[in-house]
């Protein structure tokens, strides 16, 4: 037992505690700051010119959306020496005079961290944090201009934070007129270095915004002088966002026990009623049942292991799921847009998932795939993260959204993807994850965490996506196809004909016939992809006959193919296997059948079809049946 | 060789059965023998490798057979016009860029010509040389006791490949039929894949002590040279060693001097020496003399592989040497012999290694 005592290793001990004591003072905010640099974002150069133009940003689109504003936003870079010198400018709600300087010059601030509502910012350091390292490598304050509406006169302050107490220095306050009918203008001067060309740029990261918030202008002015303006594709505000009431599901024991200390209510039933989402009267009954708690105990008096007998009926009992109009998804057909207006493609392929749970926490899933145009076909595919509306830069090979993209297999969808991982082709995917609660893996927010569920979710969208682009491509084939033999019969032909007639000192042969055939055909094509000592065939059969086509088409090789696709029938014969495939096609309809052979064994003998007369059939000898 | 006349009557019939497909509203096409090694075959009467019954249809219901049936009529009007009625030739570069003026039937490579040129020579069942067609490159070269009369195109030449050429020996002409033997001395002819053996062989005077016509292949073997090893040995009687680097490409530049080689197989019977033996570098030779070695690349390895499913290597001495390397995972050069002293090879390997093979 510990207690007074009068030993002397005991008064050893107070004293060297005492000492300690003498030496513990509170870590100053700035101190905080230095060491937790990379986790606010603000670890290199470029991406501390870039943090707070990005919590500037999202703080306007946040602030915009929840009073119903179509945002335009001016964000402005310059150079002043070794200085950059940035404006961000929205036309949102303004801020009342008596809160600016704690939003901007307060860490930890903010009206968003005890919400559960899909939000942009969540903890209340972004924009302060800004300030304080622009008050750090520069020395000098922010300013900030505010207006809450056409009647009111516009609040100007000049802020620092108080590094020693985490509280604001007001160095200037004025009310002064602004022509802007509402608004809030951020100023400040800091330490960094603008780049335009990268992935992880003010630019990119802008443009990125842009795509997934259609409904937004914003407008760049960068430090050549150079002006760039995202237009709005859409007038249409995306659907708002609803503050909800915790789900029980997920929640643990810590978490509970809080909230049972500093509830207002008086009887358990009415606190479970009041706190969660998701439960009634019923289920607040059943609950105290399994937990063998009584309804009318006052909350505050659980003990631990009552607490605990709680929680464990919460996992017993059935509960409906968390209710789903908190989160706003930006919906198709917005992706669709964002994506064609930043991107010349030529397919968009969208897929928005249903709202799903985890850890109590309501989440919903929107993929968007752009395939050719000025997308580059060399190289992987460019991925688009986004949560909850804002774009993820960094750290894109630890974030599970990337993850789930390497567990597709894009080959079936096709897209090559060597060595596994990210695909690669003319394409770009688009993720977006809403949730009231983003599981990050740093406060960073550069990655979303390997949530199995997410993951699993974000796979669905892809594949759905994937689908959509199979069937494109499948179709674009038909029709180059198609092409191909318009510039046969317009082009080669006639010159062969003339050829051969001339060196005959004959007539021109009639083309026609032959044309007549050409058009109308059974057309069978192979390609060969080689891909980790795997050689991929793809077998297109197109039926471009007036009339429809059954028919069995024969593969013979060295050896059984693997992931063949329809699967076939296979014979052996002498050392070799056929595969076989019975295939109807209609007019017009086309089909692709695929399978891997170890490359060294690709050897092949022309394809063959069995059942269709030899002038029908091109690409493949036929055999009469 | 056959003469102009002859030539141009058989391109002329290939033209008009394709005139008469258009006529008859047949979807032109030929059909020419699959040029893979899943398609060549042993000939047991002329002891070499062919083409099988596997064909490849050219037909204009595609792009690719349209255009190539294109550049066929082009290429045939060339070869007459051009050619045989005006006695004249061009070489296979030549006709890649003569193509330039085609238009949509312009070759994309030199090795798109060059391969047409081979199936005018199958449908044809002729050679180049009937169309008056050269190869760029110079034949190689032979230096031993061999006596010979060229006609070149400034007279006959009596020439003597020991005592009236240089150091670098008699250059084969591109037409090897135009040559004569008059008299030899040799024994056996060895040919070499690298120049580098080529000299050393005769620096050492090997030639001389062991009455070798010695011929250098220069990796893999012209036409020229292929025609003048088989001639050597079918004419004089001769037998004929060959001697390469020990990897599977050398092992391929032998079998296109003993077998024939899977792109020209239509011409075997005029290219091929099937007695000729191959004596080394056999990678039983790189544990036995412990030679140098570099390690096998991957694609070294898939070279080895797929000569086990190649016919030509269908025997159980290749399939024991090829099982040996891939298990080594090495190959040797000609020249890692120099590693036990400039006169080793000449001294002890060759002369140990031909009376193996029963020549010396």
């Amino acid at each position: 037992m510990w207690g007074p005592s009068s030993s002397p290793l005991f008064s050893l001990i107070m004293e060297i505690a005492e000492e300690l004591a003498k030496q513990q003072r509170a870590i100053s905010v700035a101190e905080f700051f230095e060491k937790n640099r990379q986790i606010l974002g603000f670890d290199s150069a470029p991406r501390s010119l870039l943090t707070p133009v990005k919590e500037a940003v999202d703080n306007a689109l946040d602030a915009c959306e929840e009073m119903g504003i179509l945002p335009d936003i001016f964000v402005q870079i310059g150079r002043r020496g070794e200085l950059f010198h940035v404006v961000v400018e929205d036309n949102g709600p303004g801020i009342v005079t008596e809160e600016v300087p704690r939003v901007f010059a307060k860490l930890l601030y903010g009206s968003r961290f005890h919400v559960l509502k899909q939000s942009r910012g969540q903890q209340g350091i972004g924009i302060s944090a800004g300030v304080l390292y622009s008050q750090l490598t520069t020395g000098k304050p922010t300013r900030v201009i505010s207006k809450i509406g056409p009647g009111h006169k516009a609040c100007r302050f000049q802020l620092m934070i108080n590094t020693a107490t985490n509280e604001p220095e007001i160095l200037e306050s004025v009310v002064q007129d602004w022509d802007r009918p509402h608004g809030t203008r951020v100023e400040m001067e800091l330490e960094g270095s603008y780049v335009r060309s990268r992935r992880q740029s003010i630019y990119s990261y802008l443009k990125n915004v842009a795509i997934v918030n259609p409904h937004a202008r914003i407008t760049l002015k960068e430090p050549d002088g150079n002006v760039e303006t995202f237009e709005r594709a859409t007038e249409k505000l995306p659907k708002p966002a609803y503050e909800i009431q915790p789900h029980p599901r997920g929640l643990e024991l810590g978490g509970l026990i809080k909230m049972l200390r500093y509830t207002e209510k008086r009887k358990l039933s009415s606190f479970l009623k009041g706190t969660f989402s998701s439960i009634g009267t019923i289920t607040a009954q059943e609950l105290c049942d399994l937990a063998e708690l009584d309804s009318n105990r006052p909350p505050s008096e659980l003990t631990y292991r009552e607490a605990q007998r709680l929680i464990e009926a919460f996992r017993k009992v059935r509960l409906k799921s968390p209710p789903t109009d908190c989160l706003s998804p930006i919906g198709e057909e917005l992706i669709r847009m964002g994506l064609d207006k930043e991107y010349r493609v030529d397919f968009v392929a969208t897929s928005t998932r249903s709202v799903s749970v985890y850890s109590g926490n309501p989440f919903l899933v929107e993929v968007g795939l752009a395939y050719g145009g000025e997308l580059k076909s060399d190289g992987k595919v460019g991925v688009l993260r986004f949560a909850n509306r804002v774009p993820l830069l960094y750290q894109q090979g630890g974030c599970g959204i990337t993850h789930a993209i390497e567990n597709v297999s894009w080959r079936t969808y096709s897209l090559s993807q060597p060595g596994g991982g990210i695909p690669t082709g003319p394409a770009g995917i688009l993720v977006h994850v809403a949730s009231t609660n983003i599981p990050f893996t740093s406060e960073s927010k550069d990655a979303i965490a390997d949530v199995p569920e997410i993951v699993s979710e974000v796979e669905l969208g892809l594949k759905d996506v994937g689908r959509k682009l199979r069937r494109h491509l499948s179709r674009q084939n038909a029709l180059s196809a198609r092409r191909e033999k318009e510039e046969i019969i317009r082009t080669l032909l006639p010159r062969i004909a003339e050829k051969l007639a001339d060196l005959l000192d004959r007539e021109k042969p009639d083309i026609n016939p032959v044309v007549a055939k050409i058009m109308s055909s059974l057309l069978v094509k192979r390609k060969l992809v080689l891909e980790n000592g795997q050689t991929l065939v793809t077998i297109e059969v197109a039926n471009y006959t007036e009339s429809a086509r059954s028919f069995r088409l024969h593969e013979m090789l060295p050896l059984e193919a693997t992931s063949v696709d329809p699967s076939a029938r296979v014979v052996p014969i002498g050392d070799d296997y056929d595969h076989l495939w019975d295939i109807s096609l209609k007019p017009g309809e086309a089909r692709r059948l695929s399978y891997a052979l170890p490359a060294e064994e690709a050897r092949f003998s022309d394809l063959v079809v069995e059942g269709q007369p030899s002038d029908v059939v091109a690409g493949a000898r036929t055999v009469e049946t | 060789m056959s003469d102009p006349e002859q030539a141009q009557e058989k391109l002329l019939s290939m033209v008009e059965s394709l005139y008469d497909q258009f006529q008859e509203g047949i979807v032109p096409y030929l059909a020419l023998p699959s040029r893979t090694k899943n398609n060549i075959e042993y000939d047991k009467d002329g002891e070499v490798w062919v083409y099988g019954d596997q064909k490849s249809l050219r037909s204009v219901k595609t792009i690719r057979g349209a255009k190539s049936l294109l550049r066929t009529s082009h290429l045939v009007e060339l070869l007459i016009k051009e050619h045989l009625r005006h006695n004249r030739g061009s070489t296979l570069r030549e006709i890649y860029y003569i193509s330039e003026n085609w238009d949509l039937a312009k070759f994309g490579e030199q090795g798109e010509s060059d391969r047409l040129v081979e199936d005018l020579e199958i449908v044809t069942s002729l050679q180049r040389e009937d169309f008056h067609v050269r190869p760029e490159e110079d034949g190689a070269t032979v230096f031993g006791p061999l006596e010979i009369r060229e006609q070149t195109r400034r007279g006959m030449r009596d020439i003597h490949c020991q005592e009236d050429v240089g150091e670098a020996g008699y250059q084969i002409p591109f037409n090897v039929d135009n040559i004569q033997f008059k008299d030899h001395d040799a024994r056996l002819v060895l040919a070499l894949e690298t120049g580098g053996m080529y000299a050393r062989l005769i620096e050492n005077g090997f030639d001389q002590e062991y009455d070798v016509i010695l011929v250098h292949l220069k990796g893999q073997p012209a036409r020229s040279t292929r025609r003048m090893i088989r001639r050597l040995s079918l004419e004089l009687g001769l037998p004929v060693a060959v001697f390469t680097d020990g990897d599977p490409w050398s092992y391929r530049i032998f079998a296109s001097v003993a077998y024939g080689s899977i792109k020209s197989a239509h011409l075997s019977d005029y290219l091929v020496t099937p007695s000729a033996q191959f004596l080394g570098v056999q990678p039983t030779d790189i544990v036995d003399y412990d030679l140098s070695t570099d390690k096998l690349t991957d694609q070294d390895l898939h070279a080895l592989r797929s000569e086990l499913t190649d016919p030509r290597f269908e025997t159980d001495y290749w399939k024991e040497q090829i099982k040996l390397q891939l298990d080594l995972k090495k190959k040797a050069e000609q020249q890692a012999f120099a590693g036990k002293g400039l006169d080793f090879v000449t001294k002890e390997y060759l002369p140990k290694r031909l009376s193996e093979m029963g020549l010396i």
